[in-house]
């Protein structure tokens, strides 16, 4: 079933890969196990003549065994995931790469702070839908709304962050593979939310600056 | 206890020749039993609505943007010819969620079998407050029809999803949607209050109104499912219904709590939703979880294996459903560091879930299983909630969550989980339909109902998973319309035609539900030689249920008891002064 994940190209993807792997394997072997053990116990102590139930209310060593095992195991789970997490979530690495994305009914507004390195000013280089960044570079997005809740999806970078008006968020990715991926609205934003997509066009450092110097920085206001 | 016994008394002594007519015994009753059957069919009226907008939104994903047969009357701008457009289809996903939810599986579960069950399984005459309940059906009634006028007004039925989120949902120029939407608020408001009298009953009845030898832990687990659940609706509801006034003032006052441009929180409105929300999920499953347990022990002919781990099992989750509602937002901007916190929450209500499971494994061991329909759709709810347990971890973890949060996955998942309900719900019909109606429903197409409904309906849902790990994500009209999806748009087709057989499969749950209720054999007093008390009333039981006050010798479940001959025992035979008082 996970060779239908998307191709990984981000530099944590690989780690929630493999807790989704682990908790697959996990369910998989209790989903065959219980199951297994419930078809076999419907054929062997299905209703036959002469033969009686047996008469017991539960075995108290059991309960334990069943409640300890299970805890124990999502409890490992939990603590595996808490770095993962704080990695994607809770810090961006240093960089002095920034991009600010506003979602709005129905598209991302791409905003380059030009050469000043500012948002605001007037070098401010805008776009529609589309971002361009460097390979093996951390991207920090300044991901705002400027009408109901978006969500910024990049189902290959292993991203997700809903996009709240009145509020920005920082969120970051860093691209391992040069290549052009699909940014579509995972969260419903109105009649038009299927359908708005963007595209992340990640390239070689040589290739990005050569875009930049044709869009960034001559593009006149 | 005495005073029930004082009260069954003064009932008995001029309740019996008390004539009342049409109206109040079919229409405005106050005997729970007729309540419990007006909730079914309101459930069963409302599920065909539900089921029809789920085929219209499983045919839009199959073929996007193609005319669904059979709706080219409805008029433009709603449908051109049997074409959906998209404020059409997120109106059909946020009102086919919204129906099941509160119109279908609450009605069904808590209203239909919370009152047909509570007084005649504690062995009373009816519940504490008859009128409260009469009230309870009528306004929930009203609360239907709110909901079903919204499809009719200008604009059409609300299009924000059944989460509602601000602000998309709290100014009308967002969606397109107005009055839909307000309505669609009000409704919830007052389908809340009946609700909420609902639960006032059903506490007080179970806490007051036992039979005398019916102590806590000699109830039925059906019983025990019912009052957590009673619980959990007193408590979450005033928030639900708090937030929903908000949400309506904000769209009719411009008060702001949720829009930010006035100073207001759009997280606000999750918080709140999601603090109802998530033990409105327990509100669903509880008594399902219940109803498997009772059929489990009565048809394996065995004692449930263990009773108290069950109940305490049930109050665990219970109590935990009030800290795990932040799961649903680990990727709405809500401070990460709580994110970490929720998801320590949401491991551990994975535990008493799992016991659940392994007891009814247990319980099965060692019996003497009988595969009668209820038994199955039995045995198909816990195989659905195996499932729908084991898929909801990937979701607790939160890095994984970052993944897989709105899209198919999480469809896939609630869907095994508040769908799977209706086996227990399914099962919950075959098994009392004789105590509620005298007569038996027909067991072969039973069958076939099972064999056909559990085929399809994971034909229809599993695959739902296999589209969430390939990103494909939640409430969009067209799949194709992406270029990563597009290798994935035949499971699209698949599970499209699953669910149109999964629907047409439940012809045969309508004929034989019409066909028993006037053709069915007639049915005696304990068919399924059950032990709870509502076997020992006459079928159907009378106004007032009981003929003599039964009084509750031992536990629920004594089933193959070496007692007696029998394999079962019901609660209120006395075996006499030398018998031991076993069970519970």
């Amino acid at each position: 079933m996970l060779r239908w994940l998307p191709e990984d190209v981000s530099t944590y993807g690989h780690e929630i890969d493999s807790l989704f792997h682990l908790i697959y394997y996990i369910t998989a072997v209790t989903f065959i196990l219980v199951t297994v053990l419930m078809v076999v116990f419907l054929v062997k102590y299905r209703e036959q003549p002469g033969r009686r139930a047996i008469y017991t209310h539960g075995n108290t060593t059991l309960e334990i065994i069943w409640t300890i095992i299970p805890a124990a195991i999502l409890i490992v789970l939990s603590f595996m995931s808490v770095s993962t997490w704080a990695k994607v979530k809770r810090s961006v690495p240093p960089t002095d790469f920034d991009i600010q994305v506003t979602a709005k009914q129905f598209n991302w507004e791409v905003v380059y702070p030009g050469a000043d390195g500012k948002f605001g000013t007037p070098d401010d280089v805008n776009f529609d839908n589309d971002l361009h960044v460097p390979v093996n570079k951390v991207v920090r997005i300044h991901l705002g709304s400027r009408d109901v809740i978006h969500s910024f999806f990049l189902p290959n970078l292993r991203l997700k962050q809903d996009a709240v008006p009145g509020r920005t968020i920082l969120v970051w990715f860093e691209a391992t593979k040069p290549g052009k991926y699909e940014l579509p609205c995972a969260e419903l934003c109105g009649f038009g939310h299927s359908g708005m997509k963007g595209w992340l066009y990640v390239h070689t450092p040589e290739e990005y600056a050569k875009w930049a110097a044709e869009n960034l920085t001559a593009k006149p206001q | 206890m005495s005073d029930t016994v004082a009260a069954g008394a003064v009932h008995a002594a001029h309740g019996h020749h008390e004539e009342i007519g049409f109206w109040r015994t079919y229409v405005f009753s106050t005997d729970h039993k007729m309540i419990g059957r007006q909730f079914l069919f309101l459930g069963l009226f409302m599920l065909l609505i539900g089921g029809t907008l789920a085929m219209m939104i499983r045919w839009e994903l199959a073929w996007p943007e193609t005319a669904v047969p059979g709706f080219s009357w409805i008029p433009e701008p709603y449908m051109y010819e049997g074409i959906i457009p998209p404020q059409t289809y997120n109106a059909l996903f946020t009102m086919h969620a919204t129906i099941m939810i509160f119109f279908v599986v609450m009605p069904i579960m808590v209203g239909c079998f919370g009152n047909f069950l509570i007084p005649l399984m504690i062995g009373t005459r009816d519940m504490a407050f008859p009128k409260l309940n009469m009230l309870s059906f009528w306004v929930g009634a009203v609360s239907g029809v709110v909901m079903l006028a919204s499809f009719l007004v200008p604009g059409g039925p609300a299009a924000s999803g059944w989460t509602g989120y601000a602000t998309l949902s709290a100014r009308a120029a967002y969606t397109g949607v107005g009055l839909g939407q307000d309505l669609w608020i009000i409704s919830l408001i007052i389908i809340g209050i009946s609700s909420l009298m609902g639960s006032i009953n059903y506490i007080t009845t179970i806490v007051n109104m036992r039979a005398p030898g019916m102590s806590y832990f000699r109830m039925p687990l059906t019983v025990w499912s019912l009052f957590i659940t009673a619980i959990l609706l007193l408590l979450a509801l005033p928030v639900l219904t708090a937030a929903l006034a908000m949400l309506l003032f904000d769209r009719t006052m411009d008060t702001s709590f949720f829009l930010p441009e006035g100073g207001g929180q759009p997280l606000l409105w999750q918080h709140m939703f999601w603090f109802f929300g998530h033990p409105e999920v327990y509100v669903l499953v509880l008594p399902a979880m219940g109803v498997t347990s009772e059929l489990l022990s009565t048809f394996s002919r065995k004692p449930i294996f263990g009773y108290h781990a069950m109940a305490f099992s049930m109050i665990a989750i219970a109590f935990l459903s009030w800290i795990v509602w932040g799961h649903h937002m680990f990727v709405s901007g809500m401070n990460p560091l709580l994110g970490t916190a929720f998801m320590m929450t949401t491991m551990v209500i994975a535990v008493p879930s799992a016991i659940k499971v392994f007891n009814w494994l247990g319980t099965l061991w060692g019996g003497s299983i009988r595969l009668t329909s209820p038994m199955l759709f039995a045995l198909g709810f816990v195989s659905n909630f195996l499932i729908g347990g084991l898929s909801g971890i990937f979701m607790a973890s939160t890095p994984v969550d970052i993944f897989i949060h709105d899209t198919y996955y999480i469809v896939a998942h609630f869907h095994y989980v508040v769908a799977g309900i209706i086996f227990a719900l399914f099962a919950a019909v075959y098994y009392w339909f004789p105590k509620m109606f005298g007569r038996m429903m027909n067991e072969k197409l039973g069958k076939i109902h099972f064999v056909l409904t559990y085929i399809f309906f994971n034909g229809a849902f599993f695959p739902m998973h296999f589209l969430g790990v390939a990103g494909h994500m939640r409430r969009i009209y067209n799949p194709t319309q992406y270029e990563f999806l597009q290798p994935m748009q035949h499971w699209n087709v698949f599970i499209t035609i699953s669910a149109l057989i999964l629907g047409a499969s439940q012809l045969f749950f309508l004929f034989n539900f019409a066909w028993s209720l006037f053709a069915g054999k007639k049915a005696e007093r304990n068919p399924w030689q059950a032990n709870t008390l509502e076997w020992s009333a006459p079928t159907p039981p009378p106004h007032g249920n009981f003929e003599v006050q039964p009084v509750v010798y031992r536990g629920p479940y004594e089933y193959s008891s070496p007692e007696v001959k029998e394999d079962w025992l019901p609660q209120d035979k006395n075996l006499g002064a030398g018998a031991v008082a076993r069970g519970h």
